[in-house]
């Protein structure tokens, strides 16, 4: 500002180079303070989006532009239907190639949201010339949407504390791992879409709380909808809702623009969510959204109960009204969720949703869910991992918001706390509780930053500009006095900023690396670093798939463990037996159960299932440890859980597991054993190592004349990690 | 064309009573006087060159000589070419002659008949020598048709020990060279022998016309049978300096069948005794200069090719996903950009003209069935085709980046093609250069109406509430 001045007198002595220009450029240049704000703003924020994006963008510098990990592979190969068939196809969809030989209706049991979102952005593209290629849209569709989410966390930032609080939001989750591990290119999946669906009905929410407009409560049960038709987390939404409500009763906030907001949100929300198939009439006949429902009857009876204490003008009788209508409220409520209950009407909390509650749940009573790794109970490692300097600024930021409590910062605040439990019993529920973290720490950060620099400019300030406003008056009139007690008070704020500036790039870095390294691989392309220090890469699962694809009968069937039943259907294009949408436990265990049955009793259960080809994936020659082996003990406890044939302890030895000399018999001799082990004794896999050396487990395996009786080789790939067997004819009986 | 054939069965019913009478009415009184014929059985293409002398004995000048093949051996025929030679040794020079299928009617057993047509008319008692060389295409037959892992393949070629011809030959003889010296059988006509890798027929003597003499030669052949099944090309001018190929390949190996299991341990530690018959490269020659080369399939890319750029020549080395087994099939895609000016000239009469390589450029494959695409720029013209042998043309429409009226598409498709196929072809068309900023203009007026419409927004006040 002071510059300026300066720069136009210089120019003015020379006329004539300037005469035409400088008026000119003096126009356009000259902002107002507000406009250059507003300028900053909108920059900083482009290029935040901007960064979201290209941050996303090293898995396909890495790899290549591909669909990543296993449920992304179900979720492209339906949007490639979408966009072949129409959407009418798509819902009325009866997949025969998975599930052998039950099938599955994929239309009524699907969350369509990232599948239509996808074709929607193809089919805009496709009109608008652009020739993409549907995979090149589901890749970066996650990018994308990540880059709407920073623009909603500005937004909501703005909403609970200010804008400034909004662009250190906005920057914070651009880059925070915990959202990048499920967002990055390639990672074509629901939680993508899902978690901008979640911060935008939030914000919505927030928004229509603050102003008690229905149109922004409309807005958000739009939201909402959007969330409930792409991810099942929308339970968290229309629990989370309700249990604000409930706070903000109880602490007496309760508010006319409170009752609107919820209401409009509740009902219209609700309705439009029973649009979605899968979801039906959950809303009403579930337990999960019990809650929900529950505080809206409350409300009725909270704005019921005002009208009357206003109508009433009157303490004691407005007492025992009260007492009456709440106990008779409550009694109501009770008798219909207990009728409902107990008719059935209304269905118990799933499985999957006790095991939120409770982390010990899952495992004893459902090793399916246990067994997925993404759903252990998480590790102060990978807290620290995702979050970095975040975990430390949420509880100053929680100290902020209470200082300055609102309905928006209770909001915050609930959110925060809430998920944050779930990230604990959950590793991927971190992703949920991301948003939140971010959004806090961004109060912290900037309430600090922006206190910090008030102390620094705050001498400055003083004896140049006047145009204070009376609270930063009173507060450098504060400061001036401060000095006076506390001498090193601007110097101390000046390294404070800088420690915030380097906690912040150390933040960014630790970002980038994590991206980078970590968070970009897409689990179907290996790479390893070879000898020499180059880059190895392990091909195998596709060499496979494309293999079964190539050279099998069109109408083979499969049979793998669930993991990779999606890459099967999607990649090999053959039926399956199971896949990851593990809806049907016993046929899951039934596959478990064949893979560690002895090969003549696994012969009859394939046989029974039309089975052609078995798939296993081994990593004894790569040294590759997520592999068959070392996921075989789900297959025994599942196939247990259903056949109590399948005894754990057969295959462990003083409750060890271990595939060398001193192994189990059971184990030496069962179908996966064999179908891994098959003429791997014959193979020298390591230098200096004996024959039939396992490189995974780091063992020469116990049993390496392994023979076949009724399976036979089909084909191995390169690096022996898939291996596929066909299953032979029976025998002539005579 | 049916109504005609009903009409010569009638002459070919005379012409099988008197052949010599036939071969008066086709053309003069000619006769071989020796004719040489080296069967080449090295890989899965047979490559045949022929020489020979012919005379004319008859009263008037001879324009036309006519070769025949066996039914069988016509419809494997994916290349045949001619030229006369005149010279001695070292002075030898060759006159390509035009061979085409002859209108006449089919000879007897159906053998079917080639024409060359010759420079100078040949004269009353003169001679001339001719170079013939065919290229057949699966004629190669698996015996047995499935083979285990562990076994060689043998293949069966069928052929006659005196060459089929409509004129008689004085004195001939056949050479057959196989890959290996592993000959399981070969039927023997005296005077026949076997020279290491050589058998040789003949020489025979006055052998008439039209005479035939089945042999049979069961011999081992590990080379790859690399049979592209359908090949489809698109190659799409930019007049922004770039020319974008993507070929579309559906390869599969055309040699005895695998059967049984496919046993990774053995194919990796005994390469010399496992698999013999598989392939697991190919190389694929591309243009000099090519660049943003790729290599993928429909679920990603194929991370094993290597390629080698010269001055002169690329070479894309490319491995399938999996080694191929007898039967075993594999899809993939190869891409590359070239430089414009390398193939896209202005012809005299202000047309311009792509002159690009019409086969398919991995060596020593068979393609069943080759579409090129020609994709011409948004509003170019009147495209018109030169293409050294005879294809099928279409036209297509195709919508690419920001297109409204679609860029014409010439396709050109050819079954049977083999490596010798890989000559140049001209496309020519009229192109105005204010096409393209068509594209251009478009994209900047949206910015345009974009920004002038966040202005209007700005400077309107649209509330109802005042």
């Amino acid at each position: 500002m002071v510059g300026k001045p300066d720069t136009n007198k210089t120019h003015q002595p020379d006329p004539t180079t300037t005469l035409k220009t400088s008026p000119f450029s003096l126009k356009t240049l000259k902002l107002k303070t507000k406009q250059q704000e507003l300028l900053i703003r909108i920059t900083i924020l482009l290029l935040v989006y901007i960064l979201a994006f290209i941050t996303r963008l090293f898995s396909v510098l890495r790899y290549e532009s591909m669909i990543h990990e296993f449920d992304p592979y179900f979720n492209y190969r339906t949007t490639l239907y979408l966009t072949e068939n129409g959407f009418y196809e798509f819902w009325n969809w009866f997949d025969s190639e998975s599930w052998y030989p039950l099938g599955r209706i994929i239309g009524g049991t699907l969350y369509p949201g990232l599948m239509v979102t996808a074709a929607v952005i193809y089919w805009g593209l496709k009109f608008l010339r652009f020739a993409v290629h549907i995979r090149e849209v589901c890749v970066l569709t996650a990018p994308f949407f990540a880059s709407n989410t920073t623009i909603v966390a500005y937004f909501f930032g703005k909403e609970v504390w200010d804008s400034g609080a909004g662009l250190v939001a906005a920057i914070l989750i651009a880059i925070c791992p915990g959202y990048i591990s499920r967002s990055v290119a390639g990672s074509y999946d629901n939680e993508g879409v899902a978690i901008f669906a979640l911060l935008l009905t939030f914000y919505l929410f927030v928004k229509a709380v603050n102003t008690g407009s229905l149109a922004w409560s409309l807005a958000s049960a739009f939201g909402y909808f959007y969330m409930v038709s792409a991810w099942g987390g929308y339970v968290f939404i229309i629990n989370l809702i309700p249990l604000y409500v409930l706070v903000l009763l109880i602490t007496g906030r309760y508010s006319m623009r409170l009752y609107v907001a919820y209401n409009c949100m509740y009902i219209v929300g609700m309705l439009l969510a029973m649009q979605i198939r899968f979801v039906g009439f959950q809303h009403v006949q579930s337990g999960e959204h019990m809650a929900a429902m529950g505080v809206f009857f409350l409300i009725q009876v909270f704005y019921f109960l005002v009208w009357v204490k206003h109508m009433l003008n009157d303490t004691t009788k407005f007492q025992a009204f009260l007492r009456i209508s709440v106990t008779s409220a409550v009694a109501v409520g009770a008798i219909a969720l207990g009728l409902g209950t107990a008719s059935g009407y209304i269905s118990p909390w799933t499985g999957r949703f006790y095991s939120l509650l409770d982390p010990t749940y899952a495992k004893d009573h459902i090793p399916i869910i246990a067994s997925v790794s993404e759903h252990q109970p998480t590790a102060w490692s990978s807290f620290m991992f995702d979050f970095h300097i975040l975990l430390f600024l949420f509880p100053a930021g929680l100290y902020f918001c209470f200082k300055r409590l609102s309905d928006a910062t209770i909001f915050i605040v609930m959110y925060g706390l809430t998920s944050m439990y779930f990230a604990g019993v959950m590793v991927r529920l971190i992703l949920v509780a991301t948003p939140a973290v971010c959004l806090i720490s961004a109060i912290a950060v900037s309430a600090t930053i922006k206190n910090l620099t008030q102390v620094i400019r705050g001498k400055t300030g003083q004896t140049v500009s006047a145009k204070g406003t009376s609270s930063t008056k009173g507060l450098s009139k504060q400061q001036a006095s401060l000095d006076q007690s506390i001498p090193f008070l601007k110097n101390g704020a000046t390294v404070l900023l800088f420690g915030a500036f380097y906690l912040l790039s150390r933040y960014a870095i630790h970002c980038t690396w994590v991206t980078s390294e970590a968070y970009s691989s897409p689990s179907i392309v290996l790479a390893a670093r070879g000898a020499h220090g180059q880059r190895v890469i392990f091909d195998d699962y596709r060499e496979a798939y494309f293999w079964l694809r190539q050279n099998t009968p069109q109408d083979a069937k499969v049979m793998s463990w669930w993991d990779y039943g999606y890459q099967i259907t999607a990649m090999g294009n053959r039926t399956v037996i199971v896949d990851n949408n593990t809806w049907n436990n016993t046929h899951i265990a039934t596959v478990g159960r064949a893979m560690s049955s002895y090969e003549d009793e696994a012969y009859d259960i394939m046989r029974s299932l039309d089975v052609d080809y078995v798939l296993v994936v081994f990593g004894g020659v790569t040294g590759y440890s997520s592999d068959d082996i070392n996921k075989f003990l789900w297959m025994v406890r599942i196939g247990g859980g259903v056949f109590p044939v399948i005894k754990e302890p057969d295959y462990l030895v003083n409750g060890e597991y271990r595939v060398d000399k001193g192994a189990a018999p059971k184990m030496l001799n069962c179908l996966m054993y064999k179908l891994c082990y098959y003429r791997f004794g014959e193979l020298t896999t390591e230098y200096g190592k004996p024959p039939g050396y396992d490189r995974a487990r780091g063992v020469e395996i116990g049993n390496k004349d392994v023979k076949l009786e009724y399976l036979e080789e089909a084909f191995t790939t390169s690096n022996w990690i898939v291996r596929i067997y066909k299953v032979k004819p029976p025998g002539n009986r005579w | 064309m049916e109504g005609r054939s009903g009409l010569t069965l009638l002459l070919t019913v005379m012409a099988l009573s008197s052949l010599h009478l036939r071969s008066c009415h086709s053309s003069s009184d000619l006769q071989i006087l020796t004719a040489d014929r080296r069967i080449d059985l090295a890989s899965h293409i047979i490559r045949v060159a022929l020489v020979l002398k012919v005379q004319n004995d008859g009263a008037s000048p001879a324009s036309n000589v006519l070769l025949t093949f066996p039914p069988t051996q016509a419809k494997h025929l994916a290349l045949l070419q001619a030229a006369e030679v005149t010279g001695k040794k070292k002075k030898k020079t060759l006159h390509t002659l035009d061979a085409k299928p002859s209108d006449q009617a089919d000879g007897p057993n159906g053998a079917k008949f080639f024409s060359i047509s010759l420079r100078n008319p040949l004269s009353t008692g003169g001679s001339v020598s001719i170079e013939v060389s065919y290229i057949l295409t699966q004629s190669l037959e698996p015996f047995p048709v499935e083979i285990s892992q562990s076994e060689p393949q043998l293949v069966l070629f069928r052929d006659s020990s005196s060459i089929l011809s409509p004129y008689p030959i004085k004195q001939q003889t056949t050479v057959i060279r196989t890959p290996s010296t592993r000959v399981e059988s070969f039927t023997r006509v005296e005077p026949s022998s076997q020279l290491r890798t050589e058998l040789k027929y003949g020489p025979y003597e006055n052998k008439p016309a039209f005479s035939y003499t089945p042999i049979l030669v069961h011999f081992e052949n590990n080379n790859p049978f690399a049979v592209v099944e359908e090949l489809v090309r698109e190659i799409e001018i930019s007049h922004w300096g770039n020319l974008q190929i993507t070929e579309h390949y559906t390869l599969v190996h055309n040699g005895a069948r695998h059967k049984g299991g496919f046993s990774r341990v053995e194919y990796q530690s005994r390469p010399a005794l496992s698999g013999v018959s598989s392939f697991k490269h190919l190389v694929a020659k591309l243009p000099p200069r090519v660049h943003s080369v790729y290599y993928r399939d429909s679920i990603g890319n194929i991370s094993t090719s290597h390629l080698r750029t010269s001055y002169s020549k690329s070479e894309l080395e490319i491995e399938p996903r999996y080694p191929l087994l007898g039967g075993w099939k594999a899809t993939f895609i190869i891409g590359y950009g070239l430089p414009l000016k390398d193939v896209l000239f202005e012809a005299d009469d202000g047309k311009r003209y792509l002159n690009f390589s019409f086969g398919c450029p991995i060596a020593e494959t068979v393609v069943n069935k080759i579409t090129n695409k020609v994709v011409l720029p948004e509003g170019s013209k009147n495209p018109s085709v030169v293409v050294p042998f005879s294809v099928e043309r279409r036209a297509e429409t195709k919508y690419s980046y920001l297109d409204i009226v679609g860029r014409p598409v010439v396709v050109l498709e050819k079954e049977n093609v083999v490596p010798e196929h890989n000559s140049l072809f001209q496309v020519y068309y009229e192109f105005h250069p204010m096409f393209m900023l068509a594209e251009p203009l478009m994209l900047t007026s949206v910015f345009f109406f974009f920004f002038v419409a966040a202005l209007a927004y700005v400077h309107m006040d649209i509330s109802i509430r005042k």
